[in-house]
Parts: structure tokens; sequence; C-alpha cells
């Protein structure tokens, strides 16, 4: 190039030798503001390799003098966002979970709390919005297999619903009617026109007027003698509109027949009592939330569960 | 420029800079200067100390962003982020204002407003007042350090960081309530972000009025690069009538022989009389002396003889400049002035510069015109007419509807109500749309259902409430459902917001 030392006589530049369709490239000199940002940003490049990881190795990178590493990045903003959780994780750990909703501020973190973590351990099983499936509960609506109060939430999230090893979880099993050969075919058809016509679903019939019988001597020690259930057992109420796995024909007959056995998780043993707290509050404020019983209530012994 | 030939034989990684050390001038366009700078100045640093009263729920400051709570406030406006389009227009009208004022006036901005041409000219200011005129100032780049050197160089280069430090610190204060913000910050109690600004504002200041100046305009911005696309023969530019001042009469000294001989009998640069009695003489001499001025004022360093140039921001001050050495010649004024292309090319042809008003009105700027005066009407007009409440409805889509234990259906919604007004106020909400819907809100329970329920929003602010609304199990899948909050006061006032009521698909 060197040999090459043209000069573009209108402005009195060397051409760099570079030509592309005629159009040649002028040695223009850079400002010098320009020059010195430029070794500025190499010496700023010299300076983070040394500090930071840079060079890629086949198992990771250079480690950097400063030690730095995403991980403990991560592991730094977690603390901090734990540190910046620890006042209201505190507040709920001291407060009863009946006393909550006095509290807005504990109201909304309890909610907002429940929220994710029920996304995370109970979306699978009972959706995303809480609105349950054939088998699983619906926790938006005001029907309530063992309470629908606080208290009873929480005692169902901690120790579960027939969950083998947690000796405090509700348990409670419905016979197999047919399988087990305790009702002939016949008188199952009947039981179930009763449960048609309790739940309005059916009229009046001589086949529901002879399950009305067979109810009384077979169902109703659990599902109360109006049908309308027995919160100390999980008995479902069978008069009002909502079905835990259907209320047509076909589907109650399958239930009496083979009987059927929920099963759900006790909490206790895998998440701590702030985040069953900020379950409960989530849950019970999904809409069908109970008042809690007053004192005379509460203390109201509990019936052992029918085994 | 440099020869050629330094450039051979020498490598070159950059241009080292020409340093500009501009003369002072007075005329009509250094008053202008100066009045507009006072002007823009006097805007900048008082606007955040004026005060305006919006009631004890509302800060008092006539001009505040208030990043932290999302309100901005211009004297009896009020933007919420929703309405970051008014935002968006003015910047819109700031745009086309540009164009408007290029196509009117040409690079006006660039010459008078821009922030960097007032800062740069009140450092240049300050510079002459420690350092002297352009003369001294020369000197004194070329002297050797010493004492009076550094001394003068410290003062020089102190004051500018004052003017920095103060023109950071007044821009905090659009931000924050500026009394409040001026003692804690003068205590050191004032946020870090206050001093983090104040700190990257001083040196940028510093750095663009003191060292680059001209730099900015000719490496940095893009304006003037915009501007050679937007230049047309009716742009008004500071021009050099070629047509009056070539020949240029350099080197016709007093006492040069030659040159006395070339020109008159005294051997004086002629004068219009001279000239005139001397027919031969005019045909052949311009008007400009080749004194240079026009080169020594130019804040950015160029040569305005040598035609319109990127680097050439209309400041006028060459006006100026040659205009007093044509008054000290008693020649006529303007050899350079304000004028367009067209123009230009009229008199080198000896005809009448056509009327200021015929360039003015012309379709362009009309054109600018129309489209900046319709944004700014049409914000005017739906400022005017804008609503100071407002509900938004969001329906619970997870689940949609929830069937509950005596067959009716029951949907969520979030409904959220904006109160604009600078008091409490509260509504009522209402539903209308689907026969028998009853509502109640998560604060109570559905045994208290009710056709409406209360809302109570702060001054200024959102309030948000879940409410709950079931109606029968049977009916349309999907229903229109319309919410109204009404507010209670008195001057009253109303807000709808559509949302649907939905139920499961029927079995045939």
């Amino acid at each position: 190039m060197a040999d090459d030392k043209r000069i573009d006589q209108p402005t009195g530049t060397s051409f760099v030798g570079h030509e592309w369709d005629g159009i040649e490239e002028l040695d223009t000199p850079m400002p010098r503001w320009w020059l010195y940002t430029f070794y500025a940003c190499i010496a700023f490049a010299v300076v983070w390799v040394i500090l930071y990881p840079a060079i890629p190795t086949l198992h990771g990178a250079t480690p950097g003098t400063l030690g730095w590493s995403s991980h403990g990045q991560l592991n730094t903003e977690l603390a901090a966002e734990h540190d910046r959780r620890a006042p209201t994780v505190r507040a709920l750990a001291a407060i009863p979970v009946e006393q909550i909703p006095a509290n807005p501020q504990l109201l909304r973190a309890a909610q907002e709390g429940g929220r994710s973590v029920f996304k995370v351990y109970c979306s699978q099983c009972h959706g995303s919005g809480a609105a349950g499936a054939k088998g699983y509960p619906n926790l938006n609506d005001d029907d309530w297999l063992w309470g629908g109060d606080v208290a009873t939430i929480q005692q169902t999230i901690t120790h579960g619903v027939r969950y083998p090893g947690d000796d405090k979880t509700r348990m409670s099993q419905m016979p197999a009617f047919g399988r087990d050969g305790i009702l002939k075919p016949a008188e199952i058809e009947d039981v179930v026109s009763f449960v048609r016509l309790v739940s309005r679903q059916e009229p009046a019939s001589a086949s529901a007027l002879r399950g009305a019988k067979t109810f009384a001597n077979n169902c109703a020690v659990c599902h109360g003698d109006h049908a309308t259930g027995n919160r100390t057992v999980g008995a479902p109420n069978l008069t009002d509109g909502i079905w835990l796995y259907g209320g047509d024909r076909d589907t109650i007959t399958e239930t009496v027949t083979n009987a059927r056995y929920g099963i759900m998780p006790a909490w206790g043993s895998r998440l701590d009592p702030v985040t069953i707290k900020m379950l409960t509050t989530y849950v019970h404020g999904l809409g069908g939330g109970e008042k809690s019983p007053s004192k005379t209530a509460q203390t109201r012994p509990s019936t052992a569960a029918a085994k | 420029m440099s020869s050629p030939q330094d450039l051979i034989g020498e490598e070159h990684f950059f241009e080292a800079r020409r340093k500009v050390f501009p003369k002072a001038v007075n005329g009509t366009y250094r008053r202008l200067k100066w009045a507009v700078m006072a002007v823009t100045l006097t805007i900048y640093y008082v606007t955040p100390w004026l005060r305006w009263n919006r009631g004890p729920f509302a800060p008092d400051q006539a001009v505040l962003v208030d990043l932290a709570h999302r309100r901005f406030y211009m004297f009896a406006i009020e933007i919420w982020p929703h309405e970051f389009y008014y935002v968006a227009g003015l910047l819109i009208m700031a745009g086309v204002g540009l164009f408007l004022v290029t196509s009117a006036v040409g690079r006006a901005w660039c010459g008078y407003a821009c922030p960097q041409t007032v800062w740069t000219d009140l450092f240049v200011h300050v510079e002459r007042a420690i350092d002297g005129d352009r003369n001294a100032q020369i000197r004194l780049e070329r002297a050797p350090w010493g004492l009076a050197k550094i001394a003068k160089r410290l003062t020089k280069h102190s004051a500018w960081l004052v003017i920095g430090a103060v023109t950071g610190g007044a821009w905090i204060f659009y931000f924050a309530d500026a009394p409040t913000l001026a003692q804690s910050f003068a205590r050191g109690t004032a946020p870090l972000v206050a001093y983090a600004t104040v700190g990257i504002l001083t040196a940028t200041t510093y750095v663009f009025g003191g060292l680059m100046r001209e730099q900015v305009c000719i490496y940095m911005c893009p304006w003037p690069r915009i501007q050679s696309a937007m230049l047309d023969e009716q742009s008004l530019t500071v021009t050099y009538k070629t047509w009056r001042g070539e020949p240029r009469s350099h080197g016709l000294k007093r006492g040069d022989a030659a040159a006395a001989n070339a020109l008159s009998a005294d051997g004086v640069v002629p004068s219009l009389v001279a000239l005139a009695n001397n027919p031969a003489l005019a045909a052949r001499i311009g008007d400009c002396i080749d004194c240079n001025a026009c080169v020594a004022v130019c804040p950015t360093g160029i040569d305005i003889r040598e035609g319109p140039q990127i680097g050439c921001i209309t400041c006028g001050l060459c006006v100026d400049a040659c205009d007093g050495i044509m008054a000290k010649l008693d020649r006529p004024a303007r050899l350079i002035g304000y004028t367009t292309d067209l123009d230009m090319r009229i008199a080198t042809d000896g005809g009448e510069p056509r009327p200021a008003l015929a360039r003015l009105l012309r379709p362009r700027t009309l054109i600018y015109f129309g489209i900046w005066a319709s944004i700014g009407l049409a914000m005017l007009f739906t400022l005017g007419g804008r609503t100071r409440i407002d509900i938004s409805v969001l329906q619970t889509r997870n689940p949609q509807w929830v069937r509950l234990s005596d067959g009716q259906i029951r949907n969520g919604y979030t409904i959220k109500v904006r109160n604009m007004e600078e008091r409490p106020r509260s509504f009522d909400i209402l539903i209308d749309g689907v026969p028998g819907a009853v509502m109640w809100s998560d604060a109570t329970d559905r045994i208290h259902a009710v056709k409406s329920v209360r809302l109570d929003v702060a001054a200024d602010q959102v309030a948000q409430m879940q409410i709950f609304v079931a109606a029968a199990g049977t009916g349309a899948a999907r229903s229109d459902l319309t919410f109204t909050a009404h507010a209670l006061d008195s001057e009253g006032g109303v807000a709808r917001d559509k949302s649907f009521f939905e139920r499961p698909e029927q079995q045939p």
C-alpha cells in the first residue's frame, strides 16, 4: 500500500487502496476524541477480562479475580429477597390464620403468596384457577366436602385426605356397594333414582321411592337422612348442584357400585406452616370461603371418621 | 486544511482538533442571541420553582415529573401514565416544529435555541472573562506553563464545573419537590440518584460546553445531517454574497505600489465612492477585503465564504462581524447575511430579492404548520374533553364460571376505578344486563349480595375491588354485563365498562 499513495485532489486525503465499483475509500483521520474513546474501550475490555469470567474453556470459563458467578449473584439476590420478605413471613408466622383477613396488608401478602404456591403444588390436580376437575374439587364454589372455614381448610391442607403416613389425615371410605355385593344391581338402580330425585334431576318415580328405603338403610349414616352430607366424614351433599365425579345416572351408578377413594397429599410435611397459611388464605378467598364457626361450635367434639 | 504533502509519509490516526477561539462581536444577531440565552436559561432554572395550588392531595409544583407516583404535572394539566400519548404528541409536535422552523427560518434552532449552543455560548463568555478575547486566548494557549497560566486555567475550569453543577442541579428539581429536594440535597440526605444525576450532568455539561463545543455539532449531532437533507433553494441560510464580495481585495494594502497602481491614486482600499468614480476598478474588485473577521468570530471555526456547510449553525455572528467592518469601510451592510439560495441567484443576476412573506407562505411551510397545528388542536380538544373518572372491568377467566351449590352460576370480576380528581370520591358500582343478577365484593359474602356496591377511591388514585356476580344457572352462555360507576358527590359523573357474564353451555 505504501507504494500506492495517491491523493484525492478535492479533499487532499490519501486513498486507502480499497475500491468497490469505482468507489474508493479515503484514509480520513478519526477525530481525536473518537480514537481515545476507542482506546478506553480496549482498556475497559482488558480490565473486564481480568476481573470477570471471560475466556471460555472446555468446562466453563476463566474465573476472573473478583470471583463473580451468575449462580453467586442469583444466590445473593435470593438471599436479599428472603430478607425483604422476612418481616412479612415473621408476621404471618405469629398470627393465627383466622386473624389474617383483619390485617389488609398481611391478607394481600398471604393471598399473593398463596396464589404462586398454589400454582406450584396444587394446580396439577385442582387446576391453575382452582376450578378442579372430575374427582378433584372445585375450590371456587361454596360446596365443601370437609368444611370451608379457614381452620378447616388449613387442617385439610396440612394433613391431606386419606393420605397414608399421616395419622391426622382426613379419613373416610365409602363402601363399594356393588363390587362387594352389599347391594344388588336393581337396588343400586333404585338408589341412583333416589339421588337423582333429591338433586332435582329426575321426577319422582317408583324406583326412587324404593331407593329411598335403601338409602335410609345404607347411605344415610354418612350422607345424612336428608342426603345433605356430613362434613366430619367428608360425605358430599347429594342434594346440591355440584358433583365431584358427575351427577348423571351412569356416573352415580359407577360411584355407588365401586365407590370413590380420592387422595390428597398431606402438605404439612413438605411445606412450612407460613406457606400453608398463605395457601389457606388464598383458597379461602377464592369466593367460597366460609366464616369461622363461633367458639361454642368450634369446641364441639369431632366424631371419629368412619373407617 | 492540511496539504497533501503533510499526509504523505506520516501516518495520521486522528484528525487533531483545530481549536476555535471565537472573537467577541456585537451587533443585531449577537443581541438576539443574548436575549434568547436569557429567556431559555431563565425558563430552565426558574420553572421548577414555580408553584401551582392543586389542593391538599397533590403536589404544588407547577411543573413536576413525578416518576415515583407516575404523574406528570404541568400547571393545570395532570397527565397519568395511560395518557402518555399526550407526551408522545408533544414530542411529535416538537419534531414537526423543528421541520417547520427549518423550512421557515433555516437552522434557527441550531443557531439560537439548542442547549448545546446556549451553554457553549455561556462557556465561551466565561472563558473570555477569564482569559481575554481571541488574541489573548491564542497567546495564552501558546505560552509555556507558568503560575499565571495555571491559575487562569484552574479558574476557568472551576468556573465551567460550577456552571455544569448548577445545570445538573437544576435538572433534578423537575423530578421532585424543588424546595424539599434542595434542602435535603444540601444536607446530604437526598436520594443517591439525585447526586448521580447531578454528577453525570455536571460532567456532560462541562465536556460538551467546555471541551467539545463545535465537535458535538459537527461529529455527534444527527440534526445537521437531517438538516442537509431538508435544505432547499428557499431555506434561509447565512450566505456570503459572492456576487458582491468577489474578487476579494486581499493584499491591496496601503503602500503597496503595485496595488496602488492597480487601484487608485491614493493607494487605500477603494471606498464605494472611489469605486463609483472608477468603473474599471469597480468591475474588478469586490466588497470583501478578506479581513477574516467572519472566521474569527465563528463559534464552529468555519469560513462562511466557502458556502453553506454542515458546520454552520447559522448563528449570524459572522453577519454582525462583517457588518461592523462594512460600516467602517462605508460600504453597505449584509455582505454576509441571511438569505436563500434562490434570492442569492436572483441578486447575482441583478434582480430584487422576493419579499419575505412570499418565502414564508409556500406549500412546504404551510403543510408543516398544518400538521403541527392539527396535532396541537387535537390534543387540546381531547385534553378538554377527557373524563376524570374511569372504570375498567377484568373478568376472571380461570375459571370462567363457578356453579354454586344452589345451581346458580357465579362469575368473578376485578374492577378498577380511577379517580383523577385531587380529592377522595365515593362511587356506586352497578351492574346491568343480566336479569336477577346480584353482586357482592370479596369483603362481604353472598348472603349480603346486593344490586350495587360502594367503593371509596382516594384522591388521585386507583382503587381495586374483587366483585362476584351470581345469576340463574340457565340462560345464554354469554350475556353482556355492563358495570357503571356513579360518582356520589355533588359533581357527579358516570363511567362505564362492558364485560360479560358467562354460563356453561346448556345441555341439549
